[in-house]
Parts: structure tokens; sequence; C-alpha cells
């Protein structure tokens, strides 16, 4: 029965190697502000796009409305040439959004997250996959111990295994860089270095400079 | 059917880890349910008569307890964001956070209430019944109050507001299931109230699942 609502709009032979998330003339209204109109962005594969702003300027709004979770006023988005809303469910499975909240569930462990949210985004984990994930970010030794226990940067850690496992084309992060020590921050640009050579597609909002080729910025 | 599952897997893992929230609706079921007794006295006749509503106005408000924990909890940590944009079926996801609920706060309700019964004297045949009403009612009200707390995400003082919402909705639910109770302690057919209940858990597994849904993806905006 999923499948009906997954594959009624992507061709079957939909290429990994091009895709493109396109933005046209989007506007944006938070209450009685407008926050910005007339917005398009272009974001092909092995590119990333880092959106600055001042606090306020609508930058976590810009990427709610490039992941669907919210409606533009006016404008719309593209997903491979084609409305994103027509195609939500193949567009969800190549989107790993994270937004400012970690969305990890204090009571289970990092390992119980990972799996559990591979579960929900219907995504192949191993064990060892998982576990891989978590030791490479410093988080050898503690896979079991309940989120609650980490640190926050440490939870941001447990996000970026999330990241190397979820096996999305479109990562639209959301401050990522908020709370890691210089050491996790040279670690996440190299994922994300990774993730671009691969020949995934990047946004994000970061108030730091980020030092990665192929990453332009738009300022907001 | 893998997102359904995965879903009542997390979210009933999610229970175990935080036990006293559960048994926090179960105690309030057992406790009010016995404070009539003891309040009443030993009138028998009179126990008998007033079990049934008693019994299910109990498990009217202790579904209602749980209930502000379906969504409530992963809108504020941002889960629910990840939720929506999973790649499987909102409706089967938001399915199996109802299916959880109901396991978690419906179904001890009927396992209890036979030995809630006895303290009622309600003889063998109306305890049945009782088990009957609650089995297919108390899923109705999971449902049902899934619309509210869907609703009620992000509002302050939701929980009042819930109340208000669901529990005129929970009237007939609360009609055929004390009332089949009662017309079997006095020897009418039961019949009719099972069918009716029956047809009230049909038409709400058929819709409620997606208003549910929609309402949800209101409040994420």
């Amino acid at each position: 029965m999923p499948k009906l609502f997954m594959t009624a709009h992507i061709p079957p032979t939909s290429s990994p190697a091009s895709q493109v998330l396109e933005a046209r003339d989007l506007t944006c209204v938070r209450g009685d502000r407008k926050l910005f109109s007339d917005l398009s962005l272009r974001v092909g594969s092995g590119d990333g796009l880092h959106i600055r702003g001042e606090n306020g300027v609508g930058k976590t709004s810009l990427l709610r409305l490039l992941t669907g979770l919210s409606k533009p006023e006016s404008g719309e988005v593209l997903w491979n040439a084609a409305p994103m809303s027509t195609q939500l469910s193949a567009f969800h499975r190549e989107l790993l959004f994270l937004g400012h909240r970690d969305a990890l569930k204090e009571e289970l462990t990092a390992l119980e997250n990972l799996q559990m949210y591979a579960a929900l985004d219907d995504v192949q984990l191993s064990l060892e996959n998982a576990l891989s994930a978590l030791a490479r970010f410093g988080l050898r030794g503690r896979e079991n111990l309940p989120v609650h226990y980490l640190s926050a940067g440490q939870k941001r850690r447990v996000l970026m295994a999330r990241m190397l496992t979820r096996q999305a084309r479109l990562w639209i992060l959301d401050e990522p860089f908020n709370a890691l020590d210089l050491h996790a921050v040279t670690e996440l640009e190299g994922l994300i270095a990774e993730h671009l050579a691969a020949g995934g597609l990047l946004v994000l909002t970061s108030h730091q400079a980020i030092k990665l080729e192929n990453v332009r910025v738009l300022d907001l | 059917m893998s997102a359904l599952l995965a879903m009542i897997h997390r979210d009933l893992l999610l229970v175990m880890r935080r036990k006293s929230e559960v048994l926090t609706a179960l105690f309030f079921f057992v406790v009010v349910t016995s404070l009539f007794p003891l309040g009443i006295g030993a009138d028998a006749a009179l126990l008998r008569k007033i079990a049934p509503g008693v019994i299910w106005v109990a498990a009217l408000l202790a579904t209602l307890l749980g209930l502000q924990r379906m969504f409530a909890a992963d809108y504020v940590d941002g889960s629910l964001e990840q939720i929506v944009l999973s790649p499987q079926p909102m409706v089967l996801l938001v399915a199996g956070k109802i299916i959880a609920h109901w396991i978690v706060c419906g179904l001890p309700l009927v396992i209890l209430a036979p030995i809630i019964g006895i303290q009622f004297d309600l003889d063998a045949s109306s305890l049945w019944v009782l088990m009957g009403t609650l089995l297919l009612g108390t899923p109705v009200l999971s449902l049902l109050g899934s619309i509210g707390a869907a609703l009620t995400l992000g509002v302050r003082g939701g929980s009042v507001l819930m109340s208000l919402l669901i529990l005129p909705l929970y009237i007939p639910v609360l009609i055929f299931g004390a009332g089949a109770v009662y017309a079997n302690t006095v020897g009418l057919n039961t019949s009719g109230h099972f069918s009716l209940l029956g047809a009230l858990l049909i038409l709400a597994l058929a819709f409620v699942p997606w208003v549910s849904t929609s309402a949800v993806k209101i409040a994420i905006e």
C-alpha cells in the first residue's frame, strides 16, 4: 500500500547523478510581516548553499519552505524540475532536514535513536553501520547511554551519525555548527565535503564562515 | 505496514523508559473506581446499578490523562517535524501512534475491568459484557482523542481545551458502553449496543487517522 503513495510521480529511472532543488519567486509572510519576497535559488548536485543573514530575517522560515514543512505565500519549490508538492514522498525520501531542535529522544540511547529514525525513514541500517557511524564521531562506548546523559555537543555528534546513515541526497541543515567544538567543526566540514563530492546537495544556515569549495553564499 | 510497526515499536519503547506516566493513568482508573464502593458503602443493589456508568466515566477520564502525551512530547523536541518529513505515508505513522496509545492506555483498562467490576458486585456475565464494551470502546476513545491532541498542539492550556473538545465526542461511546452493561444486568439483549459500538469503531478507524494527520500538519506549519 505505501508504494501507491510513493511512486506516482517519479520516473523509475531517475538518475542519482544530477538532481536539482530550485525555488522560484518565493514569498514568505510571518504574521503581518513580509520576511522576503521573490526569492529564487537553485542548488544542483555537488553544490552547497550557505544562507546568511541577521537574526529574524527568515533563514529558518526559508529552510522550512524548502523542506515542505510550510507553504510559501507565493512561488514554488521544484525538485528535479517538478513541483515538490506533487511528489512529496519521493522528495522526502531524498531529504534530510535537521532543525535547531535536535529531535532526539532523550530516553533512548544514541544507537536506538539512529535505528528508530532508520525505521521511520525506511532506510536499511545494519547494526555494524550504526555502531561505526557513532564511533566515527567519537561516541564509541556511549552507544548505549541514553541521550539524556550526553552533552549538547555530543547530541550534535549523534545527529552527524544520522546524517551519515540517512543516505539522503539533499541535506537541509539549520545551524549545524552550533555547540560543536573545534574538532567536531572540522569533522562536520569533512562530512559535508564528502557529501558534496558524492554528488549530494546542501542548504545550510550558519553564522560562521564555512571553508568549503562549491558552497555559495546567499545573503538574505 | 513497516511504518505502522516502526511507530508502534518506537512509542512503546519510549513508554517503557518512562513508566511513571502510564502508571499514573492506570492508578487513576483503579483509585477512582475503588472510591465509589468505599464512599457508598455496602448497598450491593445500588453499586450494581451505578457500576457501568462509574467504570466507563473513569475509563474516559483515564484515557484523557494519557492523550496529551500522544503528540506533545514529539512536538516539543522536534521529532514530529521529522515524522512529517518521513517518506512513509504519514497516515500510517499517525495510526501507529494511536495504536500505541491504545495499547498503553486502553488495553490495560480492558484487562483491569473484571477486577474493578467485582468491587461493584457485578456477576460473571456482566463482567464479560463490560470487558467486551471496553474492548470495542477504548480504541474509539484513543482515535477520537488523537484529533484533540493534534488540534491543541502548541496551544497554551492545551490540556483543558482538549478535554472540552473531546469529552462531548465521547458521549456516544459512553452511552452505548455503559448501556450494554446495564442492559445485561437487567436481563435485556445487548447485541444492539455491541453493534453500535462496533459501528462507531469502524467509522472512527475509517476517518480519524486522516483527520489527525491533517491536524498535525497544520500544527507543524
